[in-house]
């Protein structure tokens, strides 16, 4: 008896609870039903259409479908798969998803045909994701981080039908599979010309008396601030990009790194733009994908400092109205459309992608209102010059590491000690990053003089 | 006016319930969950809970391929489980279990690592077996011994011990990290496969199904039947009791951790050589603590911990379909597995104890 009554009574609470829960959202409900209705079908039908597909793929059937070469798939039937590795909360992988429908809108797959995963770290759950979409039927599968690729390739290797593309990676060129690509834009170009966009900005504050006494080093440098990642290639080519944009306009520059050991980590980027800041930095930039760097700096700005940031992916005008001046970005849909348009033709991702602004796949964000006068006229100066060949970002006459000028540097690393062994990346006094005919990940590494590496982030 | 000194609600300990009762109990409180769920996904998504249920199910069972990853994530929680049961069985609260699975699999990920040019497989599954062991119950050991010398506290030191963990396991990830400055291992041995699971009968995963059968299989055997096992629910219940049978308190305790510790680390063993082949703070993730609902709602029988960690990683992998196939944040299913999650807790409280009202209070008090 009593036992029933307890039951009688947790019921009594829980309806209580949903009674509670469901008036909250049952307002709007009733005027979204039918949409809603509308949509769940459709995704439904998303599901179900690839669910044939499943079953054979764990038999040896190679599914027709998915072949890596020959005849293409019709835009109905491609089923794009994509591993983010936060969810659309952060610039960068907001960036990606955005690309990647747009590409397919552009190219008229239906946007149900994405099956998108995020939130997925950079560990063995890469791999369980990316099998979980081969067999949900994906032909092709992207990764958006760096650290995803171990796992990418491994999953390319058990799923040889699926095209897997690592964003970026370092062995498509060396795993010798056909089915595993990487991919990159130049976003050192974007970064560069971002830049430029500080320089202008760093020339306004020397002309006007404004720079405070703190951001002048001994030896009479300004001091820029950077908020790096993690401290490899991607992001070492990255800031030293950065860096070179702004000493093409002002000379004596020094800059500070420093690395939060995260992709995304709103908190630790504001600490690490704060520490910067209390170095004396005054220009922030940042290769990290959250708005708390550019936050902290417009929260020091109404302070009272005199500090401004260059954000990365996304405009930082709404976190940081008058604080940001621009941010370097991606436009991911120039890669995605082309990789899928080879999907659709049946021909082959090349191994290795990268471009930049000669294909639209770099740009910056709007210029914010604190942008130095002509700021705009420059930038496009500065682009056009970039896209046509003529300005060329790691010029080695414009840098040099330990005072000498660097006449070699080899890319690849063909033994698996980190050490490049062969491919060499400077021609004729340029260092070409990128450079597909090597990879298309970043590999510049070079610790160039005036850019001091903080490690402890 | 004659009812006012009683309260309106009258909480007493049950005694003992009837065991169908306690699953009557415990069937409404997820039916339950799911009604609540139900209500919060439609209030929030407009979507149709029947089909979200639906796509939970997908989720974890759609396709042979998800059946068995689901299955090698239960394995891992049912085997943490097993190796947490004997601790808590003696009222010893380890709540060390995840850097006792993160010793294991450094261990494991070490021999793979520095054996896996040199060494044939079978030679380092042996030596991952061991040293996992080793490691886990090392880890288990050290705040086992403080706690019969020096009476300390177990709770802040095993935990403290996760975090010493988590520590060294980040130093190793940064040394063995691949490719440089990537902060991850990668894949151990990719393209030799050397001390990775062979498959069995063509099933990846059946190795981890053998194994974690048999030490849970073990442990039940161990926990009911064996002397020592009996040791150990004598000094859960009263060490002051068991002390005046005659059993030494402190030998038990220690004996008893590293035995926790050794199955925690053996955990930590079939995660790496068996399932990840890499090495990260997240090979525990977390689920040292959940293993803790596992073994507590099962009342430390192993056999029922297969139901638990079933269910427990059902909702896991159902929350991360519904995320990914209804494109909703992942937090949004997290809360579906908060709810679920609560109830099922909930509905042990109403195991342990009856609920009067006012009026029936005397009447029934007598049941």
């Amino acid at each position: 008896m009593k036992k029933i009554f307890a039951l009688l009574l947790a019921l009594c609470m829980v309806f209580a609870l949903a009674a509670c829960g469901s008036s909250a959202g049952s307002a709007p409900a009733a005027e979204e039903a039918p949409a809603a209705e509308e949509a769940a079908p459709a995704a439904e039908e998303a599901v179900e259409e690839t669910a044939p597909a499943e079953e054979p793929a764990e038999a040896e059937e190679p599914a027709e479908e998915a072949a890596p070469a020959g005849e293409g798939i019709a835009a109905e039937d491609l089923i794009v798969g994509m591993v983010c590795v936060e969810d659309e909360n952060s610039g960068y992988d907001y960036a990606h998803i955005e690309g990647v429908e747009t590409a397919m809108a552009n190219l008229g797959i239906p946007a149900e045909n994405l099956i998108l995963k995020v939130d997925i770290p950079e560990d063995e759950t890469c791999y369980d994701a990316i099998v979980d979409l081969a067999e949900q039927g994906c032909d092709i599968v992207f990764t958006d981080s760096y650290g995803h690729q171990s796992y990418a390739e491994q999953a390319a290797v058990d799923y040889p039908d699926v095209i897997v593309v690592s964003m970026t990676g370092d062995y498509a060129w060396t795993t010798g599979l056909d089915n595993y690509k990487n991919a990159f834009p130049h976003t050192f170009e974007s970064r560069y010309v971002s830049g430029v966009v500080a320089g202008m900005k760093l020339q306004e504050m020397i002309d006007n008396g404004e720079v405070p006494e703190t951001g002048i080093d001994a030896d009479g440098n300004y001091k820029l601030g950077y908020v790096g990642a993690y401290p490899y290639a991607e992001v070492v080519s990255g800031y030293t990009a950065f860096y070179l944009g702004v000493k093409s306009v002002v000379e004596n520059v020094v800059m500070d790194v420093r690395f939060t050991n995260s992709w995304y980590d709103p908190i630790g980027e504001a600490a690490a733009a704060e520490a910067l800041m209390a170095d004396g930095c005054f220009i922030i930039s940042q290769h990290a994908d959250s708005t708390g760097a550019p936050g902290a700096v417009q929260a020091a700005r109404d302070g009272g400092a005199n500090v401004y940031c260059v954000g990365y992916n996304i405009s930082m005008l709404s976190v940081a109205p008058t604080a940001a001046l621009t941010s370097a970005s991606n436009n991911w849909s120039v890669f995605y459309t082309e990789a899928l348009q080879h999907m659709l033709d049946g021909s082959e991702i090349p191994t290795d992608w990268s471009e930049g602004y000669a294909t639209g796949a770099n740009y910056i964000t709007e210029l914010g209102e604190s942008c130095a006068e002509g700021t705009a006229e420059k930038v496009a100066e500065v682009e056009a010059a970039i896209a046509d060949g003529s300005l060329q970002v790691f010029d080695t006459a414009n840098f040099t590491v330990g005072g000498e000028t660097v006449e070699s540097f080899l890319a690849l690393d063909v033994d698996g000690d980190f050490v490049g062994d062969e491919g060499e990346a400077i021609i004729d006094g340029v260092f070409y990053e990128s450079n597909t005919d090597l990879r298309s990940a970043p590999y510049f590494s070079l610790a160039i003089d005036g850019i001091n590496q903080l490690i402890e982030g | 006016m004659t009812h006012s000194h009683e309260p309106l609600i009258h909480i007493a300990k049950r005694d003992g319930i009837v065991w169908w009762k306690g699953w009557l109990i415990r069937i409404a409180g997820v039916v339950l969950a799911l009604i609540v769920s139900a209500l919060f996904i439609y209030g929030l998504t407009k979507l149709n809970p029947v089909k979200v249920y639906g796509a939970m199910w997908q989720g974890a069972f759609g396709t042979s391929k998800r059946t068995w990853v689901t299955i090698r994530d239960m394995l891992m929680l049912l085997c943490i489980g097993v190796g947490l049961a004997p601790a808590f069985a003696m009222r010893f609260w380890n709540i060390g279990a995840e850097g006792q699975i993160l010793m294991g699999g450094c261990a494991t990920a070490a021999v793979m690592l520095y054996g896996g040019a040199t060494m044939p497989t079978w030679l380092l599954l042996v030596l991952g077996f061991v040293v996992s062991l080793i490691a886990g119950a090392v880890w288990g050991l050290i705040p086992a011994i403080f706690k019969a010398r020096w009476n300390t506290n177990e709770t802040l030191f095993t935990l403290m011990m996760n975090y010493l963990a988590i520590q060294i396991t980040s130093f190793l990830v940064a040394k063995w990290e691949n490719p440089y400055g990537s902060n991850t291992v990668g894949i151990i041995n990719k393209s030799t496969q050397a001390g990775w699971f062979p498959a069995i009968f063509g099933q990846q995963y059946m190795l981890n199904v053998i194994i974690v059968l048999a030490v849970t299989i073990l442990m039940f055997l161990y926990l009911r039947y064996s002397k020592q096992g009996y040791e150990i629910a004598v000094v859960g219940e009263s060490e002051n009791t068991a002390r005046y049978a005659g059993i030494s308190v402190k030998k038990v305790i220690i004996r008893t951790m590293a035995i926790s510790g050794a199955i925690c680390g053996l955990s930590g063993f079939v995660a790496v050589s068996g399932a990840s082949h890499t090495i990260s703070t997240s090979t525990a993730g977390g689920r040292g603590f959940t293993a803790i609902i596992v073994a507590w709602m099962a009342k430390f029988n192993t056999f029922v911990m297969i139901l638990i960690a079933l269910l427990l990683v059902f909702l896991e992998k159902g929350a991360q379909q519904i995320a990914s196939q209804f494109r909703l944040n992942d937090y949004a299913s997290n809360v579906v597995m908060g709810i679920i999650l609560f109830f099922l807790l909930g509905s042990e409280f109403f195991i342990n104890y009856s609920v009067h009202f006012r009026h029936h209070g005397k009447e029934v008090s007598q049941a």
